[in-house]
Formats: structure tokens, sequence, C-alpha cells
């Protein structure tokens, strides 16, 4: 045929590999045409708010937003010498400008994250700054002693970098100093390394739980005849049906000290009146509620890999010598890894970032990351750090994603 | 802001959505017997008056709901029901618009308004409307005669007095009852709890009864514990207390002592859709007759001095003075500690992280 | 071999079914009373359509399926009680069962270790049973990456690695073509041969049957209806559905008029009167089923003892012999292989002409 050394043409003369290029583009782009309105609508809907929000964790402009020459000037301040009358009258210049623009309070809010006690410090001395005189240091002093401590300096330093990494550090309980320094926080305001811990430990249990209740089901559905197992699996999607909110309150119902389960102990006398167990509002709550919702996510991808596991395999072991539970580890279970791969993967991830079932029925030993990221969205108003809190959720999934890809292989998961 | 510029689009449809349904506020509470006391006293009344609609919603305070809406520049919300310290500090963040205190209705005796009101009811973005007070309630069936708890220290007392406790899962006020359970007198809390060791020394009454608490949100809450007997006694809004007492005939009891009032305040978020008549609704819903007529469904004082005067009876039940209920009556008020919200605003970051780390341990 | 002196008694037999039952729904029978007598180093064939019952014997064999009624031994004890994994019985299943997550190596290492086998030995089984089926190259392969034919031969060692005395096959053959279906048979035919291995091989193939068996076992719809070797079974069927089952067959139904020691006189549907054995016919006036099968029919003017007119419908060529579709006694689908040899003069379609037969070579079997 054609010169083997020679690119290979088309009976048109094109090269081959040119000609391949042009069809496998228009088949691409014929693709890319079918998915563009899902991947459009999560660009606007998902990507674009997911990074905003995580971009507020490492950026805070107010206070340099809103006091400009303060902020000029106090990058050149080493934070150990004394404060100088420079300083002061930029600050009082400043003021003035934000007491007048109303934005004193957002940079008080601001200060006062670093520094507990300055918010009152900058809104009342601001009320005062228009009248002042210099020289601008002594006046401040006088407003207030607090003015001549360099902690109150060293905090300004602080929250005048535009990009800060003292909201991600404290997401990990390390405190960013004026200094550049970073050490850890004191114990007492230690929460979110431990929160952490506790959420990936208690997605642990939940996980290893639906892991445990959900495998024989799952099994038992694989070997029942179609019929019956679709019926069964209504049963297992049934939770699916009904709200989150009502299956999680039915869970305060039978769970609470004077609810269904206490009852029926008291009853049997398993326990007495007076020490009726505490099942609800604290971990085991959690994971009892969790475990339950969580559990079909287990049981549907198990189902659906060992709906394809042969009986025969089983049987061809035990007609090789194998005990039941021999031909059990060896021979079937290897085979259900992908299923259990799956189920493990989805319900841990879901694990990790539930917040409404902890918010329910947490208690205090019950709460979870996210329910301190809510607490900063809607309580504390502190958005840069659920924002930084986010974003170390984010990368602890992504991590368990990638150890998955390295331990099971992605491309092993099967998810029905 | 670059929020704002995504949601501007929305932000327009929103404004043109309020000017065609023009005649209709949204007015923002706490939910319950206290939202149901405004219905009656407020709303009601005023959408006679004036003709207009109001879209009642509910709320669990805080001003994450406005901060959100302010910033993304899609205001729903017309006017709300805060804490006094959310309303100084929405107003020092611009969250809330400015309100001019001379829109306020004088008392029915010609006294300006701003001499009525109680002093400090009254701030740049807010106006008082009732003097609420967290105080504790306990079963009247589980304790009962001589061995009813009746300070504040037998709530921290688990031996005396056993039984679970519930407390509104926040530093504010649990640290306040906590120094006075420890001894510290009304007008020294704050000073104490300004300092580190203070800090400490309420932590370490709370620790005490820390196993034993079962923590609450919703104003509604509490109520529902003690009826359900998840707690022997546990902190409350004394309204929602009253309420299950007189609507409700449970045996619940209220201890007055130790008890922190503070104000519930109107404010308006800043680009409210429909500023002038939320406006028209807090002048109108603060006058005297409205204060007062509020007063006859719950347990809730008049922020007007006026108003006080004007107390009567529960709207159902004749037989219960109201005078005797309010946070502000004399035998009440003996030990009572007022809410220092410029203490809160700048203390509460720290305070929430330390207190959250307390019950994360 | 042994198996060929005809039957195995309950007494020797190696595998025995003893009134064995089987009934799924307690409402019908799948297996109805079957008695079966297999010896050691047999190689017997359960043939029979799907739903015959085969596969459950099978089954009950193996231990994954449980009699409902009487016992089944094994080497003269009973094994009703006794767990599949005891059995020490070795199988190949219709779709391989090689574990995909093992290598072939460790497919076949798999009942060795089980049993607690030292591992120089176990090497040396599996080299060997890989050398037995040529596979010794491909241990290290995954069954993946095998061909269906490769994975059949390994699923063959790995049934017989462990040198069980039985081995159990459940139509091993079905999934591969029909070039390689052919090679396979014999090869598992002299892999039997060499190892003197006992065999029940469970198949739907009648062709495979007659190949490889020394015995085969005919179901039908539970029971066994003919028990015997494999030229026994194609020359003397013992009822309709066997000659039916087993090889091409012209049936002929009719009345029998009468029976002078094993010859019949019956008078087809048609009105013709003719004779043949008398094997399973019953008696005089009863339907009939005559059986011949198309390679004894002899087409021609003057041959055969039942001779009658017959006329070409359709010719196939096939080579070795010419397969011709006739009328004969009014049925239309009478047909008669032709050997292509040198002095057969050609037949054409259209052409009337006559056939005959022997009367030993035509059975008068059941009415079905």
């Amino acid at each position: 045929m054609s010169d083997a050394t020679g690119p290979i043409v088309t009976a048109d003369g094109v090269p081959l590999k040119r000609k391949l290029a042009q069809a496998m583009f228009r088949s691409r782009a014929r693709a890319f045409g079918l998915a563009l309105p899902l991947l459009a609508f999560i660009i606007v809907a998902f990507i674009i708010p997911i990074l905003t929000l995580l971009y507020r964790g490492v950026h805070d402009p107010r206070f340099a937003q809103f006091m400009p020459r303060t902020t000029a000037i106090i990058q050149k301040w080493d934070t150990k010498s004394p404060v100088t009358e420079e300083m002061a009258a930029a600050l009082v210049a400043d003021m003035v400008v934000a007491r007048k623009e109303r934005t004193i309070g957002q940079v008080a809010t601001r200060v006062n994250r670093e520094l507990p006690g300055t918010r009152s410090l900058f809104t009342s001395t601001a009320r005062k700054a228009k009248k002042m005189k210099p020289p601008y240091l002594e006046a401040l002093i006088k407003k207030d002693r607090k003015w001549g401590d360099n902690a109150t300096w060293q905090a300004i330093k602080i929250t005048a970098k535009t990009y800060t990494p003292a909201y991600l550090l404290q997401a990990v309980d390390l405190k960013y100093n004026a200094d550049g320094s970073i050490t850890r926080q004191p114990e007492r305001y230690r929460i979110y390394l431990k929160l952490l811990i506790r959420t990936m430990r208690i997605s642990l249990i939940v996980t290893l739980a639906t892991l445990v209740l959900g495998y024989p089901v799952a099994y038992l559905l694989s070997t029942l005849p179609v019929r019956t197992s679709n019926m069964l699996l209504i049963l297992v999607l049934l939770p699916f049906w009904t709200s989150l909110l009502v299956r999680t309150t039915s869970w305060i119902a039978i769970l609470q000290s004077e609810g269904v389960l206490n009852n029926l102990f008291v009853l049997f006398g398993i326990t007495t009146d007076q020490q009726r167990f505490s099942m609800i509002y604290n971990e085991t709550g959690v994971l009892i509620a969790m475990t339950h919702i969580l559990l079909p996510f287990m049981i549907l991808p198990l189902y659906s890999v060992m709906k394809t596991i042969p009986p025969s395999y089983v049987r061809a072991a035990k007609s090789m010598g194998a005990r039941p539970a021999t031909a059990f580890w060896r021979v079937y279970f290897p085979q259900s890894v992908p299923g259990i791969g799956a189920g493990a993967l989805l319900v841990f991830i879901l694990a990790i970032g539930y917040y409404i079932t902890p918010a329910l029925v947490g208690g205090e030993d019950g709460q979870m990351i996210s329910n301190m990221i809510d607490f900063h969205m809607r309580k504390s108003l502190n958005w840069n750090l659920a924002a930084a809190l986010g974003a170390v959720l984010l990368v602890v999934v992504l991590f368990f994603f990638w150890l998955y890809d390295r331990l099971v292989g992605i491309d092993n998961m099967k998810l029905g | 802001m670059k929020i704002t510029s995504v949601f501007a689009g929305a932000a327009v449809a929103a404004l043109v959505a309020g000017a065609a349904s023009a005649g209709t506020i949204t007015v923002v509470s706490w939910g319950g017997a206290y939202t149901k006391s405004q219905v009656e006293a407020y709303h009601k009344p005023w959408m006679a008056k004036t003709g207009n609609k109001i879209i009642s919603e509910d709320y669990n305070g805080g001003l994450s709901e406005v901060k959100s809406q302010v910033e993304a520049g899609n205001v729903t919300w017309d006017i709300v029901d805060v804490e006094m310290s959310d309303a100084v500090r929405g107003c020092d963040e611009g969250l809330l618009e400015p309100i001019d205190p001379s829109i306020l209705p004088p008392a029915p005796d010609g006294t300006p308004a701003t001499k009525d009101f109680i002093p400090g009811a009254i701030t740049d973005c807010g106006v008082a409307n009732i003097v609420w007070s967290t105080i504790y309630a306990y079963d009247t069936t589980k304790f009962k005669g001589d061995n009813a708890p009746k300070t504040i220290a037998d709530f921290f007392d688990t031996k005396k007095f056993p039984g679970k406790r519930g407390m509104r899962k926040t530093p504010k006020a649990n640290l306040e009852m906590a120094l006075a359970a420890d001894g510290v007198p009304a007008d020294q809390i704050y000073k104490v709890l300004g300092t580190p060791e203070g800090v400490d020394r309420a932590f370490k009454v709370l620790d005490r009864i820390k196993n034993d608490v079962v923590w609450w949100e919703a104003g509604a809450q509490p109520p529902q514990l003690l009826a359900d007997g998840e707690v022997a006694m546990t902190t409350a809004y004394n309204g929602r207390i009253f309420n299950a007492v007189a609507a409700e005939k449970k045996p619940f009891k209220i201890v007055w002592d130790a008890q922190i009032f503070d104000f519930d305040v109107w404010v308006i978020p800043k680009g409210a859709p429909n500023k002038d008549l939320a406006m028209d609704f807090l002048a109108f819903s603060t006058a005297t007759k409205q204060l007062a007529a509020q007063a006859s469904w719950i347990s809730y004082g008049p922020a007007r001095k006026s108003a006080n005067k004007l107390i009567g009876t529960y709207h159902s039940d004749p037989s219960i003075d109201m005078k005797a209920q309010m946070p502000t009556a004399p035998e009440n008020f003996k030990t009572a500690i007022q809410n220092d919200f410029e203490f809160w605003a700048d203390h509460q970051d720290e305070l929430n992280d330390r207190f959250n780390a307390w019950l994360a341990k | 071999m042994s198996a060929e002196s005809q039957t195995v008694s309950k007494e020797d037999g190696f595998v025995v079914f003893d009134h064995v039952q089987k009934s799924y729904d307690g409402e019908t029978l799948v297996v109805k009373d079957l008695n079966l007598a297999i010896g050691k180093g047999e190689f017997l064939t359960m043939l029979g359509p799907s739903g015959s019952g085969k596969t459950t014997c099978l089954m009950m064999l193996a231990g994954f399926e449980t009699a409902t009624h009487g016992d089944i031994l094994l080497g003269g004890h009973p094994i009703n009680n006794i767990p599949p994994h005891k059995r020490g019985i070795g199988m190949v299943f219709q779709n391989y069962a090689l574990f995909p997550h093992m290598t072939v190596g460790e497919n076949l290492s798999f009942p060795l270790e089980v049993r607690k086998m030292a591992k120089a030995e176990r090497e040396e089984k599996i080299r060997r049973a890989l050398d037995m089926v040529e596979m010794l190259d491909f241990i290290n392969r995954r069954p993946a990456q095998l061909s269906g034919g490769q994975q059949q031969r390994i699923a063959l060692a790995r049934s017989l690695v462990f040198e069980p005395d039985l081995v159990l096959m459940d139509e091993p053959l079905g999934a591969l073509d029909k070039q390689l279906r052919e090679h396979m048979q014999f090869e598992i035919k002299h892999l039997h041969d060499r190892l003197g291995v006992t065999v029940v091989y469970v198949t739907h193939d009648q062709s495979e049957a007659l190949t490889m068996s020394d015995r085969i076992a005919v179901f039908d719809d539970g029971v066994i209806q003919q028990l015997a070797t494999p030229d026994d079974l194609y020359e003397r069927p013992e009822n309709a559905f066997v000659a039916q089952f087993i090889g091409e067959n012209n049936r002929m139904t009719g009345t029998v008029k009468a029976i002078e020691g094993d010859v019949a006189t019956v008078e087809l549907d048609g009105g013709t009167v003719v004779t043949a054995k008398a094997v399973n016919c019953g008696d005089v006036g009863g339907r009939t089923t005559l059986s011949i099968r198309p390679e004894r029919v002899k087409v021609g003017a003057d041959q055969g003892t039942n001779r009658t007119d017959a006329e070409v419908l359709e010719l196939i060529y096939l080579g070795d012999h010419i397969r011709c579709r006739m009328r004969v006694h009014g049925n239309e689908d009478f047909i008669v292989k032709v050997p292509n040899a040198a002095d057969n003069k050609r037949l054409v379609v259209g052409e009337k002409t006559s056939v005959g037969w022997e009367t030993e070579d035509c059975r008068a079997l059941d009415a079905t």
C-alpha cells in the first residue's frame, strides 16, 4: 500500500490525522453544545457564588477601603515602636469621613474581631473626631487610654490588610499576629479543629453504620426476585419521599427522654423513670438520625453492584471447598467493593456537610462544622470566617476524594 | 460591591414589584404569642385605619437576614422587630434607615415623644416598642412550697433542685445570670464581665450545670420544653411564660430574681421597598394607645411612660392584672439587670467564640 | 469402559439418586421420583429441554438445592445434609464463574488454599492442571483478558485441580461458538479418559451428549425418559419423546392391528398398513407412533419390505448426502437422507418414486 514512513492520507489526499481531528472536533463541539445549558447554569448558580464566597475567606477590604490614610501609614509601622503623631492624625482624618459616611460601624466591627472591646472605642472616638485638634495622639489618648496602647494599633495593622490569611488561620484555630507570626489560639478559643475532627468522626461512624446496616439489606435485595426486590426497594426509598425536617423531628418524638423509646424502656423495666436514656440532643441522636437518613445512599450503590454479581461465583467457591464465610470474604466481598466505595464516599461526603440534622437533634456535643458555618453566616455575621471554614471543609472533602481515587480508583465507582 | 451588581437586576425587579403592590408592607417579628399581640394591637388597627395590608413574617432574631438583603440589594422586609444591641449595631454598619423621632406622636397629655419614651428607647435607627425580660421559670408540679426555687442561684443549683435546665444558646443573658448567681450585684455585672477574670468566673458557674442544659434558640421553645417535661426549669422571655400560664393554663411560675430586661426595637432595613409606609406604621404602632393595647395581650412593658399608666387586664381574663405581670412592676424589678447593648456590641464576637468553644468542649 | 456394560446397580453406584423428588412451590414436582445410579469413572450426561429438571438434579447433587424427598448418595453415603463445601465435588459453570478479581493462578490456587495445602504443593498442582489444559502461559492473566475458550479451559482446570472424584458440568460449552464447542467436547472427553474422574454433565445439546457420554439420561417433565448408551439411545429409542429428541426422526401415527412376536402390524392414519418393531406400542387396538430414522429409509424401486410410493418435494445438497423432503403416506415432512454415493441415481423435485425400510428399523412406540 502506501509508503510506511510517509503520513497516511485519505482518498482525497488530506492527511488522515487532520481529517480525524476535524471529525473529532465536530463531535466534540456537538457534545459541548448539548452540555452547554447545564454548564452555564452551573457556572452562574454554583461556581461563581462558591468562588465569590471562598474569595471572602481571604479578602476583607473593609478597613482599607474606609480608612485609606491609616491603611497607608500603618504599613510602615513595625508594631513595636511607639505610636507616632502621623498615625494618629491619619486615623482621626479617616474617622471624620467614616463617621459622616456611616461606615465607621463596619470598620469598628472589623477591628473588634481582632481586639474585643475596640468597637465602642472606634464608634465613640469617631463621634468626637471632628472636634479633635492637634496633637492628635494626645487628643486620642485623652479620649481613651487604649489609643496609647500598641495592641490597639497592632489590631489595626492586621485589619488593614485587604488580603488576609487571618480567617483561614482562625478556621484551623491559629492566630495571625500583627508582626506576621502565626500562633495557636488560646486554649479557651480553640474550637474549629475540634469540630472538624468531630465532624469527620461522626461522618466516619455514620458511614460505617450505614455500611454495616445496609450491606445485608442490599445483599438480600440483590438475591430476591426482581418483583420482590423492587417492592422492598420502594421501602428503602420511602424516607426519600418524606421531608428531611419531618424525618428528623419524628426522631425527636421517638428518642426524647419522654419519647416513645424511653417510655418502652421504662415499661419493660430496662431503665427507671428517673434515669431515662438521653438519646437525642447529643451525639447519639445525631448518629442515629443521620444513619437513618443516609442509609439509602449506601444501599442503592451496594444493591446496583451486588445485582451484577452472579450467584455462581459463591457456588463455585463452595464447590471448591470454601466454607460459606470464606466464600463470602474471598469471593463475594471483593467484588462488592466498588459498591462499598461508591456508597461510603457518597455517605461520607454528604455526612461531612450535614447541617439540619445536627442543628435539630445535636444538642451540644453533636454539633458539626457546618453548624459553625451557619452560626457565622446567620448569627455572628462573620461571613469571612464562614467562608474560610467552608474552604477548609471543601479541602477536606477534596482530600477524601483524592484518597478514594488513590485507594479504590474513581473509575471503579458504580453509582447505579 | 460585586454581589450588588450580580443582583442588580433582581433589585430592579423587586422595586417594580414593590411599586405595583403599594399599600402592602412586610412586618417581621419573633412569632408566637408575641407576634399575635402585635397583630392585635398594631396590625389590625393600622390596616383598618389606612386600608393598607400587612404581611407578617416570623424570624429568630439577629441581623443576618437584614444584612443579606441589604448587601444583595434585594430588600423584601419593610420593618423588623430586633433587640436593642442589633439595632445599634445595624445602625453603625449602615444596614438600617435613620429614623427622625419627630414623626412619633406625642403622649395623650401632650408630652413630646422624646420625653414620653423611657430613656434609651429611641436611638438613631430604631424606636423601642416594649420592654421584655429574660427570666427563668419552673414547673410547679415538680417543685412545690418551700422546695420551690426563689433566687437566681437556685437555677444553677442542680443538687438542691434536680432536673434539666433550658437556656438560650447564646452567651447573652446567661453570663449575666451566672455572675448574679455567684453573688455579683446587678450594677456591677457588666464591670465584672468586662474583665477576663469575670468571664472565667461566669463560665465556672455555667460549668456547674453544663451537662444538664438543654439549649433553645427560638422563643417558643422554652414553654414547650417545660410542658414536655424535657426540662425542670428554663430561662425564657417572660411574655412566653405568661402566655403559657394565662392562655394555656400551664403550671409554670416565673422567678424574677436577676431578670435581664431589654428593649425590643422597630428598625427599617436600608432600602426597604415601602419605607414611607413602614415609617407610618412605626409611628402608629408606638403610639400610647397601641402600646397600652398590646400590654393586654402579652406581659411586655410598653416603652412609653404614658402607656404604662393605661395598662389594664388580660384580654380574655379580667382577673389577671397585667401591671403585676410586667418586668417593670416594682416587686419584679428589685434585682433587675438592664442589658448593656454597648457591652455586647463590643464583646459579643469574643464571647460568642468563647461560648462556642466552651459548648464544644 | 465399565459403564458401557449397561446398567449400574444401586448397590455399586458411585452416585445414587434414590426416589428423589423436588418441588419449589409445594404444588408441582420439578423432579418426579428420580432413580439413577452412576458408576465410578462414568461420564453421564443429563440431556433434556430446558425446564426438564436436569439442572435441578445437578444442583441437588452439588448441594445448592435440597431434595424435597428421597436420598442422594455419594460413595455409598447419603449427602442430603452435607453442605456443598464438604462434598468435595468439582464443578464447571455455564458462565465459567472464574473469580474476576484473581489471576488465573490465584483462581486455581483457591480450592487448594481452602484445603490448607502447602505452597510448594499448590504450585506443583496448579502447574500440572494448567499444563493439562495447555494454559500454563496464562497463569498471571486475569479472566477478563482471556477469550471464552481460554476461560473455559481455566474453569475446567480449576474444577479438577483439587482432584475431586466427581466433577459436575452445567452446560459448560453453551457460550462457545460451534467450532470451538466441538473442539472442547473432544478435549473434555480426553481429559475424562485420562483422569478416570466421574463426570455428570448437563446439556440440552443432543449431539454434545452423543459425542461425549458413556451413558445419557434423557430428561423430560421431571422424569428420566430413557437411560442408555448413545448408540442405544439413537438406535433404540424407547418412547416417542426420545426418538424425537435424539437425532432426526420421521413420525407416523396409526393404530396397532396385530402383534406377532416383536413385529407389529400398524394401520397408518392414511389407511396404509405397515409392519414395525413392537417396542412400546401397547396392545392391539391401541394408538402408536412409528419412528424411523431418515438414513434408514431407502429410495428406489424394489428395496426394503415396507415399500410405498413417495414424491420428492425438496432437495438440499449437503455434500456427503442429499437431504430429501418427500410426501409419504400423506406426510409432507418425511425426510430421507440419500448418500452421495457413485451409484445413486439423481433425484429431481416432483419426481414420483418409492421408498422402503426394514421392519426392525421402524419402531412402534407410544402414542403422544
